[in-house]
């Protein structure tokens, strides 16, 4: 069972019924659960989206687009079905907070998508879960068979006119799925190859229809919202970045876990208070401040509050809230290996720039690791990064390049401190050293 | 290595005149193509489902797959070598999955990954000649936040060490054995 942490600085809302057996549907109903699909079901959909606006809840998936904005631009009258998804792949490295919503909580995401559905007119909707999460889908499944039972799912749910089908699904493995409308591909039976934009989902989307996709946390945040309120929502936040989020902070601090904080929440004080500092009392080198495709920061830049804006402010990305801290010892060249040949492995293989850039990429990283890099390596690696960004098919090529940039520059000297010292002069013991490729 | 081919080569003829598939998985497959509004959706976790049953995508598995949702069994391989946890060869009873991305990488990953080398004696993606344990490095398994993490099949281990390795292996040594025994 994965570890639950806690701390004072903490605001509860999304977490709250964490650790209380609300997986099962009568102790959800006793902690206030389906309280808020009876009050949108009373409001009526434009009250649900103005509420949502009003929130200034952002997608947790890792863009941060304005959800109530999302759910407006589906169009109101539609030939084909509405559909709702939500997007339970979690599949970026240092994310695993939708693990524990479908752990502890399946019932808050059940709630939300039945929101989303009646905010858009959908009657369908769709929980994705990474093919991993099988023990969770196990979960999702029993909690939607509950809700079934007790009249919230089928027809006329709660009794009234309304009705709302869900289905729940299990990829099979591909962190590309995770992107949008490879979901869909992946949701119709077909590889996970991504769509061309526009249209956009919210005009076609699955099975050609109206869809709105939003992430497995933000869903699960909906009901909380429409519960107290989108105003005392937005308060808890920053402006623009509504409420609190579920920041993963993993790697070397001596607390890791998953602590849910208001949105602004200073970098530092979360790595140096909340998770208890660098482990061992290290000094600190690095931190990925939102999921292995962010950019990194150095020690002197994580003084900002963590929210969308100030952390593009600091020239990276709240993304997925996963916080990876790095100590004093670790090799960073061996990081940005590390992290290339995840994409590298993931690159779905639809668009060039990106099935060679991810590979040239791992190639040139791991040689220059073992210790055959060249002078000319350092700014070939810059060179075939920059190149990919914004020119591949969909953002993956982008989530690749981005924190290579980040390492090469931020870095510059310990790549060139591999020039001479072979093999690896920060490797730790144990770790292969790979040779020539 | 003679051995196990007529052994596979067994397996195969059998499947030919058998069912590919348990009368419950069988029941459980017809459920999941009325779920969705079109059939073909239920094809990646049908595949999945499958290889849970029979161990990996046999060509009778994947000839059956197309069957039941109506297409080609090209149109199927196409979509199941696409997906990473979907194999052409058996694997261990127990597959045992190490994750080796970041979050698990700076705090031992690679150490809890060459301990189970060392203790199953098997290189990567390797079988153990029993055919009890199989190991592959995969990448992240979303619990960073508990790392490194591992999953035995579908059951996740978390908060590894090297040291915690060779009680695991026992925990599913014990299992496969109390199973013969309840046989
Ligand atoms: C390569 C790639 C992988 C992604 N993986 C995920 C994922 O695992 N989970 C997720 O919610 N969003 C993921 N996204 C973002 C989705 O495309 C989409 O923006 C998100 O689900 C929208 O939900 P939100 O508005 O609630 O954030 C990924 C995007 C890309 C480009
Ligand atoms: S990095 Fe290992 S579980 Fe995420």
């Amino acid at each position: 069972m994965p570890r639950l942490v806690s701390h004072p600085d903490e605001v509860k809302i999304v977490t709250r019924r964490f650790g209380q057996g609300a997986a099962q549907i009568d102790r959800y109903l006793e902690l206030g659960g389906y309280e808020a699909v009876k009050k949108c079901l009373a409001q009526g959909p434009e009250w649900i989206v103005e509420e949502m606006k009003a929130s200034g809840l952002r997608g947790r998936g890792g863009a941060g687009f304005s959800t109530g904005m999302k759910w407006s631009f589906v169009p109101k009258q539609s030939a084909k079905p509405k559909y709702i998804i939500v997007n339970g792949d979690e599949s970026e490295p240092g994310t695993c907070k939708d693990h524990l919503i479908f752990l502890h909580d399946p019932h808050s995401v059940i709630e939300g998508t039945i929101i989303a559905g009646l905010a858009v007119g959908a009657k369908m909707g769709f929980i994705y879960l990474r093919g991993e999460y099988r023990y969770l889908l196990e979960k999702m499944e029993r909690a939607v068979a509950e809700a079934y039972e007790r009249g919230f799912l089928g027809k006329n749910i709660f009794g009234t006119e309304a009705e709302f089908q869900i289905v729940t699904q299990s990829g099979a493995g591909a962190y590309e799925v995770g992107e949008e409308s490879a979901l869909m591909e992946s949701l119709e039976g077909k590889r996970g190859v991504p769509r061309i934009k526009p249209p956009f989902p919210a005009v076609v989307g699955l099975y050609g229809g109206p869809t709105v996709i939003n992430n497995a946390e933000t869903i699960a945040t909906v009901p909380h919202v429409i519960a107290m309120g989108a105003a005392a929502y937005a308060a808890v936040g920053t402006p623009r970045n509504g409420g609190t989020r579920l920041f993963g902070i993993s790697g070397h601090v001596e607390r890791p876990g998953v602590y849910e904080l208001p949105m602004g929440y200073n970098l530092k004080k979360m790595i140096y208070e909340v998770a208890g500092g660098v482990r061992g009392g290290r000094g600190l080198k690095a931190v990925v401040p939102g999921g292995s495709s962010t950019p990194v920061l150095l020690p002197e830049e994580i003084d900002i509050g963590m929210d969308f804006d100030q952390v593009g402010k600091a020239g990276s990305m709240l993304g997925s809230g996963g916080v990876v801290v790095i100590d004093d010892q670790t090799c960073i060249v061996e990081f940005a290996m590390r992290t290339i040949s995840f994409y590298a492995h993931e690159s779905c293989g639809w668009c060039i720039p990106c099935r060679e850039g991810t590979d040239w990429l791992k190639k040139t990283l791991t040689r220059f690791h073992a210790g055959f890099g060249q002078p000319s390596d350092i700014d070939n690696i810059r060179y075939l990064a920059e190149n990919m960004l914004g020119r591949t098919f969909c953002p993956l090529g982008d989530a690749a390049a981005m924190p290579t940039l980040g390492f090469v520059k931020k870095f510059r000297q310990e790549f060139e401190d591999h020039l001479h010292g072979k093999p690896c002069p920060y490797a730790r013991a144990g770790v292969p050293q790979l040779t020539v490729v | 290595m003679g051995a196990r081919v007529d052994r596979m080569s067994v397996e195969q003829k059998k499947s030919e005149s058998m069912p590919v598939f348990s009368p419950e998985l069988a029941a459980r497959l017809d459920a999941l193509v009325l779920k969705y509004p079109v059939k073909r959706s239920a094809l990646v976790p049908m595949l999945l489902y499958a290889q849970d049953e029979v161990g990996y995508l046999s060509d009778a598995v994947l000839a059956e797959v197309a069957r039941r949702i109506g297409i080609s069994e090209l149109d199927v391989r196409s979509v199941a070598t696409y997906y990473s946890m979907l194999r052409f060869k058996p694997a261990g009873k127990f597959n045992v999955q190490v994750c080796t991305n970041i979050s698990c990488m700076l705090r031992g990953g690679y150490e809890v990954y060459e301990r189970f080398q060392e203790e199953l004696g098997v290189a990567p993606k390797g079988v153990t000649p029993d055919g009890l344990f199989s190991l592959e490095e995969v990448e992240c398994i979303g619990a960073c936040c508990w790392a490194p993490a591992i999953q035995v099949n579908y059951d996740f281990h978390d908060e590894l060490t090297a040291e915690s390795v060779p009680g695991i292996l026992d925990r599913y040594r014990n299992l496969a054995q109390n199973k013969e025994k309840n046989a």
